[in-house]
């Protein structure tokens, strides 16, 4: 009996969080800045909830991170995962100051640790999007 | 200890825990039905008395659905959504309430047959959604997951051990054990613990709550007139809540909401940590229990592995937690908190026999909602003999 397909659970490309969807599309990592205040967001909103200020730019930051913490799940919940355990759900800290939920990849599980160097990998989850997943980090 | 200002003067006037772990023949709403009957012939009262009702876990509307079920037309309702701390929150929320006039009595219940139907307790699922959910969903997250990475980041900034993590698991079999109604009540080691399989990283099968099914549920109301009810008075000391998220952008995930709920708690009630004779933390995983007690303040922060280690959270120990064996070993049926009250309540009245914690005057309930790693809340009650 084969089991059904189950949709992967993807962003919409829409909202406050369009352009970082876009950006993430053409391999490119952006987020907006505060420029009253100058605090990086993440995740993208309206305004900024530290000063309220509207005036946010955009700018593209640098994908070179450390792990912050991780979890190699062996169990997963969501139907879509369920044949891709053990996989390593992850929280990565980027250099430009943020922290990121993510999916480790292109090393065994086994390898990860807690400050690991990594860098962005581009997974085209669908025709119009792109998640950010995290690999090791090549010297 | 008489309680603090605003919530001074209250009292959980009745309780009652459901006995059933598997109840696949009743419905969740029997099972509240059942426990709502319970903790008002405890309290000595009747559903005529009640005039303020609250629950949680029945989805948006559920609250008048209950009201239909009981046949409760209360002045005051609350059904809150904040995880499996809702009803420790709901004492507080009840209290104020019935301070402020709006009510005078109220009942809170709880049900679930979250074994039976088979439901994965706090699992993930569902598309991606909106942020925040959709700058995570698409990459798998777990609850176990979720509480997994803060175990992992608590290891790695403190040296906690996982040897460390499954006491807390032998602890809570331990109390089990003499706990007629828990659902796993043989004996475990921490090599049983360290042996099960990994769910997700570092946390074994183990460290984990088991899924039951069951209910329970609570009547507050004045302390002046829980005097003249049946049972001896078990007082509100003080509380608080809280949430943690990770904000714009960078969260430390081993501070939790804990270190907030339980500062106010302690500051409204006026009680000392040293005060404290037992604790009721919600453990849905071990670590759970590890950094709940380091952010309420019973040790430093990073020392929680030590601290539950050579018996200071068993009975007989300085800090006794969760004596009816907690989640990880008596009863999870998805949203824990009604019972953290529940025990501790039995503890302050001398009610439990081979697990009582001898001349209890005070406890302290803590609950945990959400994902610990992600979001959650918090949720801290203090409580008093009178
Ligand atoms: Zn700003």
């Amino acid at each position: 009996m084969s089991t059904p397909a189950f949709p992967r659970p993807l962003p919409r490309v829409e909202g406050d969080a369009a352009p970082f969807w876009k950006a993430v599309a053409a391999h490119r990592i952006e987020l907006p800045r505060c420029t009253a205040c100058g605090t990086l967001i993440f995740y993208p909103r309206t305004f900024c909830t530290r000063c309220h200020s509207r005036e946010v730019r955009w700018e593209e930051i640098s994908g070179a991170g450390r792990v912050y913490t991780f979890s190699v799940v062996h169990r997963a919940t969501h139907p879509w995962f369920m044949d891709k355990t053990p996989y390593v759900y992850a929280i990565v800290e980027l250099e430009a100051g943020v922290r990121l939920p993510t999916m480790l990849v292109g090393c065994a599980t086994e390898d990860v640790s807690v400050g690991m160097p990594v860098e962005p990998v581009f997974e085209r989850a669908s025709d119009d999007v792109v998640l950010l997943h995290f690999r090791p980090r090549s010297a | 200890m008489s309680g603090s200002g605003g919530i001074a003067g209250i009292a959980v006037a009745g309780v009652y825990e459901h006995p059933r772990r598997s109840a696949p023949d009743k419905t969740a709403y029997q099972i509240a039905a059942e426990s709502a009957r319970g903790a008002l012939e405890d309290a000595g009262l009747r559903l005529s008395d009640v005039d303020g009702y609250a629950t949680s876990g029945v989805g948006p509307i559920g609250v008048l659905s209950m009201c239909h079920h009981l046949n409760l037309r209360p002045d005051w309702i609350d059904s809150t959504a904040i995880g499996g701390s809702s009803f420790v929150a709901q004492v507080l929320n009840a209290a104020a309430a019935i301070r402020a006039g709006l009510c005078t009595t109220v009942l809170v219940t709880y049900g679930s047959t979250a074994a039976s139907d088979r439901f994965a307790v706090g699992t993930g699922g569902g598309s991606a959604g909106d942020p925040p959910d959709s700058f995570d969903v698409p990459y798998g997250p777990t609850i176990v997951g979720a509480y997994g990475m803060v175990a992992q980041r608590h290891m790695h900034e403190y040296g906690t051990t996982s040897a460390q993590l499954a006491e807390v698991a032998v602890t809570m079999r331990r109390h089990a054990g003499l706990n007629p109604d828990a659902k796993y009540r043989e004996p475990i080691t921490a090599d049983d613990v360290l042996a099960s399989r990994v769910i997700s990283s570092p946390l074994h099968l183990l460290d984990c709550c088991v899924i039951s099914d069951g209910g329970g549920a609570l009547v507050i109301t004045a302390e002046e007139r829980a005097r003249d009810l049946a049972k001896p008075v078990v007082r509100v000391l003080g509380g608080g809540m809280a949430v943690r998220h990770p904000g714009i952008g960078v969260r430390d995930i081993t501070d939790i909401a804990a270190r907030q709920s339980g500062k106010k708690a302690f500051e409204r009630s006026g009680v000392r940590h040293e005060d404290v004779d037992l604790c009721m933390i919600y453990d849905s995983f071990t670590i759970t229990v590890v950094e709940t007690l380091e952010n309420l303040g019973f040790c430093e922060l990073g020392e929680g592995g030590p601290f539950v280690q050579g018996g200071r959270i068993g009975l007989g120990g300085a800090l006794p937690v969760n004596l009816d064996g907690g989640g990880l070993s008596s009863n999870h049926p998805g949203m824990r908190g009604i019972f953290l009250v529940i025990e501790a309540t039995r503890q302050l009245r001398g009610e439990c026999g081979a697990r009582q914690v001898e001349n209890a005057e005070i406890a302290l309930c803590h609950g945990t909602g959400g994902f610990l790693g992600i979001r959650h809340s918090g949720a801290t009650l203090l409580l008093g003999r009178a």
